[in-house]
């Protein structure tokens, strides 16, 4: 926790991960991603319809260093959904192919209300919830 | 540089049992995709599963090897 405090960007994607139901971590953004293995976890979110916040770690290099730090996933894309890391391109991908993904995202996707994303996000989080 | 060859023999090193396969996926030494069958997967998660073979090269992902591409099982 002291981490966190004295941390605000690690204190921020923290908050993020808590806040955002489904949340992917990911080079570039969802309508232009920068980068093969970002680019084909989106197209599976996508593909289910699946309402989902998205960072882009590019702007600063920070973000990726402290949320490898907090999930301690070395790469880029990472999937949250409901606080837990799912995994980076291969897994969404293989759960994608067999349903699980859906099944994942399909539980409480329908009602859970979007959190709020001021203008003054630090991480300047774009929301995707339909 | 890594090689395909290195990275499979680290993680059989590692990962005692484990079958593995490595391809170089773009042939330009950095990206990296590798199947892992090992028994030591079972009972694990996915993210398990592949932690204990990122575990194997720390910094290096995202490093030197830019990207490892994983699938993994048990059997």
């Amino acid at each position: 926790m002291s981490d966190q405090q004295t941390n605000p960007m690690r204190a921020a994607i923290a908050e993020a991960i808590e806040q955002n139901e489904v949340i992917l971590f990911m080079k570039g953004n969802p309508d232009a991603p920068a980068c093969g293995f970002s680019m084909r976890t989106v197209e599976a979110l996508k593909a289910l319809d699946a309402s989902f916040a998205a960072v882009d770690v590019l702007p600063d290099p920070r973000i990726r260093q402290e949320l490898s730090a907090i999930s301690q996933w070395p790469t880029i894309p990472q999937l949250f959904v409901r606080g837990e890391l799912v995994g980076g391109c291969d897994i969404v991908t293989e759960m994608f192919e067999t349903g699980e993904l859906a099944e994942l995202l399909g539980v409480e996707d329908a009602e859970a209300p979007p959190a709020a994303v001021g203008e003054s996000a630090p991480l300047q989080i774009e929301n995707r919830l339909s | 540089m890594p090689d395909a060859a290195s990275i499979k023999s680290r993680i059989e090193a590692a990962i005692p049992g484990a079958r593995v396969d490595v391809e170089d996926w773009t042939g330009g030494g950095d990206h990296f995709r590798a199947t892992v069958v090992a028994p030591a997967f079972a009972g694990l998660s996915r993210i398990q599963q592949h932690r204990l073979v990122y575990d194997v090269f720390g910094d290096e992902i995202g490093g030197p090897i830019h990207a490892l591409s994983l699938t993994t099982r048990s059997e």
